[in-house]
Parts: C-alpha cells; structure tokens; sequence
C-alpha cells in the first residue's frame, strides 16, 4: 500500500482501513452466503422422514431447477406474488402520485398538510406482523367488519374474507397500499418540489390548466423518480412475506393462491432444503434482477 | 371576462373539496383499523364477541394484567429482545455507515470508484436471496447459532445507509473542515469521531430511527434464526406471529387485541413524537436518489 507522494500516503490509507468493517462483514454475511446458496442450487440436500432421515448432499447438477418448475408450482406463486403486489401498486401509485400534486399545487393551497402526510405516512413503520394479526382478527368471520356490515343490513350473512380467493388478495394488497401510499406520496412531492419552480410559473402565465401542467411538466419531470418507485416497489414485492405469512398461517389459503415466492422459499428454509431451496433463491435474485433491468430500460427508451 | 373568473374560482373550490373529501377518506383508511384495535383492546372478550362498538370498554387494565400473567406469551420479554436487537443494530449500522460513507467522501484512494459502485450496486440485492446461505452459515457456526449476533453484526453492512449519509455527507460536510482538523494535529479517527459525527448528526438521527424500525418489525430472518430458542429469547413479531398458529377460537380476544397493540402503540407513539424529522427524512433521501 506504500505510495511514493508522501503527503498522500497518510491519508489514503485510512480511507482503505475504514471501509474495513463494512467490507468485512459484508463479504461474511452476505457475500459468501450468496455464493453458498448459487453453490448449494446444484445438490441434493434435505431431511426426510420427517426430518430423522439426511439426504446428500449430492451433486446433481440443475435436477433442482427442472424439478422446481415440474413439480412445484412455482409459476402459480409467482404469478400470486405478480397480481397481489399489481393490486397494491397500482392504486398506490395512482394515489400517491395525486396527492403529491395536490400537496404541491400553487393554486389549490391545501390547509393541514403536514398532518395529512403525518397520518398517511404512519402505517408504513407499523410492525407488518402485527399488522396482518389486527387485519386478520378485524375481518375475521365474526370480527367487527362483518359485524358492521351485518349490523347496517349491507350483508345478510358474514363475509368470510379468508376463505375466498379475491378477499384474501384484496386484503393482502390493501395492507400493502396502507404501508406503503404515505412513503410513496412523500418522495413523489419531493420530487416534485426539486422541479424548477420557473417551468410552473411560465406554464401559468401561458394559461395552462392544472392538469395540463400536471401532464406535461410534472409527469415527465418526474419520470426518473417514477423508475425508482417502480423499481422498488416491484422489488419490495417479490420480497413480500409477512403480511401473507401471517394473515394466512403461512399456508397461502385458499388453494395456495396467497402462497407468495418467498413463503415458499421460508418453506424450503425451515424443513432445511438446502437444494430447492438454493435453486428457488437463485430463480429470485435473476427475476429480481432481470425485471428491474426491463423496467429501467423501457423507461430509459421511451425518454429518447 | 369576470364571467371566466368566476367560473375558474368555482372550479377551484371544486377541486379543493374533492381533495380534502379524498384526503379525510384516506386519513380514516388509515386511522380506523387502529382505533377498531384501541377500542377492542379495551373491552372484555364476552363484550368483543357480541358484537362491535363504537366506544372504549373498561378492561383495558384486566387485559393488560391478563396478558402479562400469561407465561404462554412473554410479552414483555419479546419487547425487551426486539430492544435489544433493534438498539444495538441500529447503533451499530448508523456508526458504521457513516464510517464507510466518510472513507469515500473524504479520501482518495485507487480503488475508491470501483468499491463506492459496488455499495450502489448491492443497494439492489434484495437479503431474501441469500437468506439460504445466510440461514445455513447461521445454523453450522456454534458462536452464531440461537443468539441474537446474526440479527446484530450484518447491520454493520447497511448500503442503502452508507448510500443516505454520503448523499448528506456532500451539501453538509465540506473537506475544508476536514483539513482544519488535520492541521491542528487531529488523528484521523478522532477527527472521525469528534467532528464529522457531530456534523452529521440530523442525517444520522433518522437514519438511526428507520434502522431501529425495520429491525424492530423484522420477522423473516429473526424467525428462521431463532427458530429452536426459548419462548423467552424470541423477538416480538416471532410472538405475534404465533397467535396466528395458534387456537384462534378459544383465544381470550380481549387479551389477543392488547397483545397487537402493544406491539403497535409504542411505534406510533414515537413516530408522532419525531414525525416530523421522519417525514422530512424520508424527503430528504429520496430528492437525490
């Protein structure tokens, strides 16, 4: 590490040695267990006989794939995983995006602001468990929802949310859009507030309306911020496991259609399948990876 | 001409009620779930069963005694683990990122490009994928395995941290401040510690409270590492989720409401003590990034 300027040598290696910890523990914690799970992919590697009995491991080459997706219905949870994380999104981007420029609108002059974004922001750092215990208990069958709902004649019968399919879904994306709308409004209206304030003031002056001003300025000034909400979001959605986790017991009820990707991976971690479980975190990180790069360059290419 | 005026004036009251209608819809969306969970937490399980009400019952006391005497569910036990967990994690990550964000801030060095990329590029990873390998090393190491270290020592590596500080880091910490230290004779460790540290300190608050959170409300990784633990080791979402597993309807649901809000409460609490520094926190990281 001996350099010749001596003025420099002091210094430079202090920048080496504080990037020591950081390093360290994430070649320990994070690096080489990627490294192990890409490894661990290509055996044979699990308990049987409920777990008395140790298989392998063995080295069987991408047998784990292949039964991966013959055996397991790893599209299905994929697919679940797609249309709940969609069914949160989209109203959540459609809202956020709206009270952002609300928020920010010269004209409208919105009055309590910061309580708005106080309260809207607040279920986002709730306990996600917790969360799906308080849904699961309020729209249980004989919760208060149903009991509301029976109380004001709407239902003649309880609606029973966890026994069908669109109910689990939808309460499932509801959770998701609660936790996460506020921090979505709150980066969009910075986004929106780092625009030159000049474009605003020249598009008023040419009489433009507040949605033309929202289309035209606001929308594509913005675009870089949108990418990253998508991209995000779209991957904090392949994460998604506590909220299902917890409302359904871990089982995806009803039939496996709120069984989510990384559920399905928990299963594998538990019953100790290193094998399927390295393939399925291997399939996880190239979706992850490969949808974020899809997104960033259709929006990157339409910006040409 | 004033006709037009008129006109445009009318429409903007339009759209401003549409907007307040539309912002008091959401403020109850996101209020009334956790007002349900006050109320029934404070109402008797006989009460909860016949049905829902708009007012607070008077058993919020008996379910708190209730919950705490039952040794099925140590939740005061679990507050005190997540505490443990989440405090010196989120210590450890703040001191740490901060550490790392400084190296690359504030020196220069061959491969200063190359390492501050690979932070931005890991940023993306999302630790589900490599849970397995993690779970793995966790389980075959006798000095990490069933102890709170593996929750405690990754936090040390938080990108996404080291990513927001060196963002605040470049409009708050000029190199000149960096060169009077070094000229009155400072060590650069102590200069580190004694000055940057105390210049950084806004940045490093609410980074420091949504590592305290995210580790505080971690279920995935705490489950599966504290998996064969005590009952009395284990953290407060692992309790929580044991509620769900277990026999719902025989569950004293007085206690079970009181049980979620003790895990909920205290965060509110909080927040709305700090949201303000929160919420410009979230702002503030996000302009840049």
């Amino acid at each position: 590490m001996a350099k010749k300027k001596s003025s420099c040598v002091r210094y430079t290696k202090w920048g080496y040695i504080f990037l020591i910890p950081f390093f360290l523990v994430y070649i320990l914690f994070s690096l080489i267990p990627l490294v192990s799970t890409i490894y661990n992919s290509f055996f044979e590697n699990y308990r049987a006989a409920g777990g008395l009995l140790q298989v392998g491991p063995n080295f069987v080459g991408i047998d784990n794939y292949i039964k991966l997706f013959k055996e397991y219905d790893i599209l299905m949870y994929t697919t679940n995983t797609i249309v709940i994380w969609l069914l949160g999104f989209i109203p959540q981007i459609i809202i956020s995006i709206t009270l952002a420029a609300w928020f920010t609108d010269l004209r409208l002059k919105l009055k309590a602001k910061s309580f708005f974004k106080t309260v809207i922001y607040m279920p986002g750092l709730i306990m996600a468990s917790a969360f799906a215990m308080l849904f699961f208990s309020i729209f249980s069958d004989a919760g208060p929802i149903n009991d509301i709902l029976l109380s004001l004649n709407i239902l003649d019968e309880p609606f029973r949310f966890l026994s069908s399919i669109a109910g689990t879904r939808g309460l499932i994306a509801l959770m998701n859009f609660l936790m996460w709308f506020g921090n979505t409004t709150i980066i969009l209206m910075a986004g929106i507030m780092s625009i030159d304030i000049s474009l605003f003031e020249a598009a008023e002056v040419d009489g433009a309306r507040s949605f033309q001003i929202f289309r035209k300025i606001t929308i594509p000034q913005l675009r870089p911020i949108l990418v990253y909400v998508l991209i995000t979001s779209l991957i904090g959605g392949l994460q998604m496991f506590d909220v299902p986790q917890v409302l359904t017991n871990g089982k995806g009820l009803p039939n496996n259609s709120s069984m989510t990707l990384i559920m399905f991976l928990n299963k594998h971690l538990y019953s100790y399948n290193y094998g399927m479980g390295g393939a399925l975190s291997v399939v996880l990180f190239v979706l992850t990876f490969g949808l974020s790069l899809l997104v960033y360059f259709a929006f990157v290419k339409k910006k040409d | 001409m004033r006709k037009e005026d008129n006109f445009s004036l009318f429409g903007l009251y339009l759209r401003r009620f549409f907007s307040y209608l539309v912002l008091i819809i959401l403020t109850l969306l996101c209020l009334v779930p956790f007002y349900v969970l006050f109320v029934n937490s404070s109402r008797s399980h006989a009460d909860i069963q016949k049905g829902f009400s708009l007012l607070p019952g008077k058993f919020l006391i008996t379910n708190y005694k209730s919950l705490l005497l039952d040794k099925n569910l140590p939740v005061i036990r679990g507050i005190a683990n997540s505490f443990i967990v989440a405090a010196s994690s989120s210590l450890l990550s703040v001191y740490f990122s901060s550490l790392t964000a400084y190296a690359v801030h504030a020196y220069d060095f061959k491969l200063k490009k190359l390492l501050f990329s690979f932070i931005l590029m890991v940023m993306m990873v999302p630790t589900q994928v490599t849970s397995l390998g993690f779970i793995k090393l966790v389980r075959e190491v006798s000095f990490l395995k069933n102890t709170y270290w593996p929750l405690i020592i990754p936090s040390i590596s938080a990108p996404i941290v080291v990513f927001f500080i060196k963002q605040y880091m470049e409009t708050a910490l000029p190199v000149e401040i960096v060169e009077a230290a070094r000229i009155d004779g400072s060590h650069e460790f102590s200069t580190f510690n004694r000055i940057v540290l105390p210049i950084m300190k806004p940045a490093i608050a609410v980074q420091a409270i949504f590592s305290f959170t995210s580790s505080w409300n971690n279920y995935f990784i705490p489950a599966l590492v504290l998996a064969e633990v005590d009952k009395n080791k284990k953290t407060l979402p692992i309790l929580i989720a044991q509620l769900r597993s277990a026999d719902f309807l025989k569950f004293d649901m007085g206690k079970l409401y009181m049980m979620i809000a003790l895990s909920i409460f205290p965060i509110i609490i909080v927040y709305l003590i700090l949201s303000k520094q929160i919420v410009s926190g979230v702002a503030m990281g996000s302009v840049k990034g």
